[in-house]
């Protein structure tokens, strides 16, 4: 089994901490690059800026399992100027823009401080108060002497930290699938060829994750992913039955979401996996939301897919939380299941 | 930037809500204590330093006060892993959700800092009839602690601050919380350190005040204790900016503002005015109406009545996590206190008259 220890922390740190909105993956890219070269066989940056790794095997007759995790992270576009250093922005994937009043921000490659801020609320009428601050009406501010290109990109500027039992950070979505796939490229089985693919894009519609599929042309897929848990109590007291998963109870497997329903023999190999194991999984609560998995299911002639994920609460917010022991669990998950992966797990009929 | 700064972010970085201030008057107490002559905390715990004057002994006095507490949160009630919570002072509940804050923790004994961050549970968790508004009474706070951990180490009643570090931006920007009103109580220091090398006739009382943002404790009794002459209180108005920009806004950079209305003796608005012209410290006229909602409303009728004036720094986004002013105002104010102060002469309180 595989752990998480003070190296791991770190490279999830800097990984948190860097800056790539999607299609603007560099920071990300970088890091990434630097940590797999010495372990690949073959290491490609692709035409979206895919990063594509091969690492083979040495068995006879290994299958192609493609790993997928995204580089990019949910923030904005800087796209016209109000003058004195006033910007108006517009989101790049799903930001819920009640995390954007009142919050600190970086922008551009330089990491520019920022802020978005709101009319004082003493000038408020009363009727305002608990009135969410309008997307339109919402700018930020560099300081009068601040200058930002148009184009240029930027998220929450909070930072990486860890409490007790969990970790605190903007974009746990996806950067601790990232670090989970430069982990197990570090520790890949013989029996399989691992290609892993870190994508781009994936905020906005699983873009880099279709051509990596497509160059790999795999036996099968996988995508590590963060996934939302909504695992807060209901404000009277009734059971909250809408959690899609929870916190501490392990990777989520995915059975079916809005991209896609995953295959129902790898669905079922995670779970025969993670039970002779001994390692905690859940079920995420089939319904909407997607993955990187979609897009790989229907590449070429169609590539059997599943998704694990770890849980993480708020996302797309300047500060989410995952427990570290579902990301311990997610990581052996994954590499048990590489380790018992044949090619006859999909050619047998479901 | 001027060195000035190092102490605003120290004030910046620190907690020190409304009945809570310790951990801004510590950092005040040993910024002013070479400044000044005397030097303690009221019985409310207001900081008061004396600076005295040269003229003979009864002396008149002044009494700057800037307000050093902060707005924020307290836990209302423990659920499991999740804190509920309500205000200390006029938080806008529109920004909380993803803020950043800090638990200041006491069921060890201790206080013990606990990160965490406000979330909003989702729709399907809240009652139908608030729609897609925030209510505090809805709002959490996690730690990212089990429901063991946090029942060992919260309590109700434990303190929550906002955890933004303070950030330069360009043009002598800083940003950050508490700016409210640690932005005046750094003019103030800076008028201390400039009373240095002043000569001035009468005591100077430096004092920053305690629990403004809920009930104007401090002002109310270090008035009544120390009996000024005249008092003048210092804090922060409304910047022109994003989403606010009429008239009860001003533009940063510009100078402080000198305020006129009900709540300021008019004599004293003419002097500070007819000063910041002659030492060409550039300034806005703030005009307010009625209440100006500021420890000036405390000072002025506090005893039998004390001639009052209110100094003020414009500052965008007031009460939220990203308060954002500039340097060269704070310093402006500083310096224009200061030199209000040396020039006070002997009889000044006999000009001081109506009509």
């Amino acid at each position: 089994m595989l752990t998480i220890g003070a190296a791991q922390f770190k490279l999830l740190e800097r990984l948190c901490n860097a800056v790539a909105v999607s299609g603007d993956e560099s920071e990300v890219r970088k890091i990434v690059l630097e940590e797999v070269k010495p372990h690949a066989d073959e290491v490609k940056v692709d035409a979206l800026g895919n990063v594509l790794v091969t690492k083979r095997g040495t068995s006879r007759n290994r299958p192609r399992v493609l790993l997928d995790a995204h580089m990019d992270e949910v923030g904005f576009m800087i796209v016209a100027e109000d003058g004195d250093g006033v910007y108006q922005f517009h989101t790049i994937g799903g930001v819920n823009e009640r995390n954007l009043a009142g919050k600190q921000v970086q922008v551009g490659r330089e990491h520019k401080p920022g802020v978005i801020g709101v009319r004082p609320i003493h000038l408020l009428e009363s009727d305002g108060y608990t009135r969410p601050v309008s997307m339109d009406s919402l700018r930020i501010d560099l300081g009068p002497n601040g200058k930002a290109q148009i184009g240029e990109r930027g998220t929450f500027a909070t930072k990486f930290r860890r409490a007790g039992p969990s970790i605190l950070s903007k974009s746990i979505d996806d950067r601790i699938g990232v670090a989970t796939l430069i982990e197990l490229i570090k520790h890949a089985p013989p029996n399989i060829d691992l290609c892993a693919a870190f994508a781009v894009q994936e905020e906005i519609g699983l873009r880099g994750a279709k051509v990596a599929a497509h160059f790999f042309d795999p036996d099968l897929g996988i995508a590590i992913d963060a996934t939302p848990a909504n695992d807060l109590p209901a404000h009277d007291g009734r059971e909250n039955i809408f959690y899609n998963t929870k916190l501490g109870l392990g990777p989520a497997i995915y059975v079916a979401d809005g991209s896609t329903v995953h295959d129902p023999r790898l669905v079922k190999f995670l779970q025969e996996t993670a039970e002779s194991a001994g390692i905690r999984y859940q079920f995420r609560q089939p319904g909407g939301g997607g993955t990187d998995s979609g897009a790989i299911q229907r590449s070429r002639a169609g590539i059997p897919t599943v998704s694990v994920s770890v849980p993480h609460r708020y996302t797309h917010s300047p500060i989410s939380i995952s427990r570290v022991d579902d990301w311990k669990d997610t990581l052996n998950l994954l590499y048990t299941a590489l380790e018992r992966t044949t090619k006859s797990l999909i050619t047998e009929r479901k | 930037m001027s060195d000035i700064l190092p102490f605003l972010k120290s004030l910046l970085s620190v907690s020190g809500l409304s009945a809570y201030e310790t951990p801004a008057a510590r950092l005040i107490e040993e910024k002013w204590t070479p400044l000044v002559d005397e030097i303690h905390r009221s019985r409310l715990g207001s900081l008061q330093a004396l600076k005295k004057g040269s003229g003979k002994s009864p002396r008149p006095s002044i009494l700057f006060a800037t307000h050093m507490d902060a707005i924020g949160l307290i836990v209302k009630k423990i659920e499991g892993e999740f804190l509920y919570i309500t205000n200390v002072g006029g938080v806008d509940v529109r920004v909380l959700i993803g803020t950043p804050v800090l638990v200041h923790a006491t069921g060890l004994g201790k206080v013990d800092e606990l990160p965490g961050v406000v979330a909003m549970p989702s729709a399907k968790l809240l009652p139908g009839d608030i729609k897609d508004e925030i209510w505090m009474r809805y709002l959490v706070v996690d730690t990212g602690l089990s429901a063991a951990g946090v029942s060992k180490r919260v309590r109700v009643g434990d303190l929550i601050s906002f955890n933004t570090e303070p950030v330069e931006m360009s043009g002598e920007i800083v940003s950050g919380h508490s700016l409210d009103n640690r932005a005046s109580v750094t003019a103030l220091t800076i008028c201390l350190e400039e009373l240095k090398s002043k000569s001035h006739l009468w005591d100077v009382w430096a004092v920053a005040t305690v629990q403004e943002e809920t009930v104007f404790g401090g002002s109310t009794t270090s008035a009544f204790e120390l009996q000024p002459s005249v008092a003048v209180a210092m804090d922060v108005t409304f910047g022109k900016g994003p989403g606010a920009s009429d008239w009860e806004t001003f533009p940063i950079g510009k100078g402080p503002t000198l305020s006129l209305g009900p709540n300021i003796h008019p004599f004293l608005y003419q002097r500070f005015k007819e000063l910041a012209d002659r030492l060409e410290i550039p300034y806005l006229v703030e005009p307010i109406p009625g209440n100006s909602g500021t420890d000036a409303v405390a000072l002025q009728w506090a005893a039998e009545g004390i001639p009052t004036m209110l100094v003020e720094i414009p500052m965008r986004y007031m009460h939220t996590p990203v308060e954002l002013a500039a340097l060269k105002d704070i310093q402006r104010a500083g310096r224009l206190l200061a030199e209000f102060a040396a020039s006070l002469e002997a009889d000044f309180i006999e000009k001081i008259v109506w009509d």
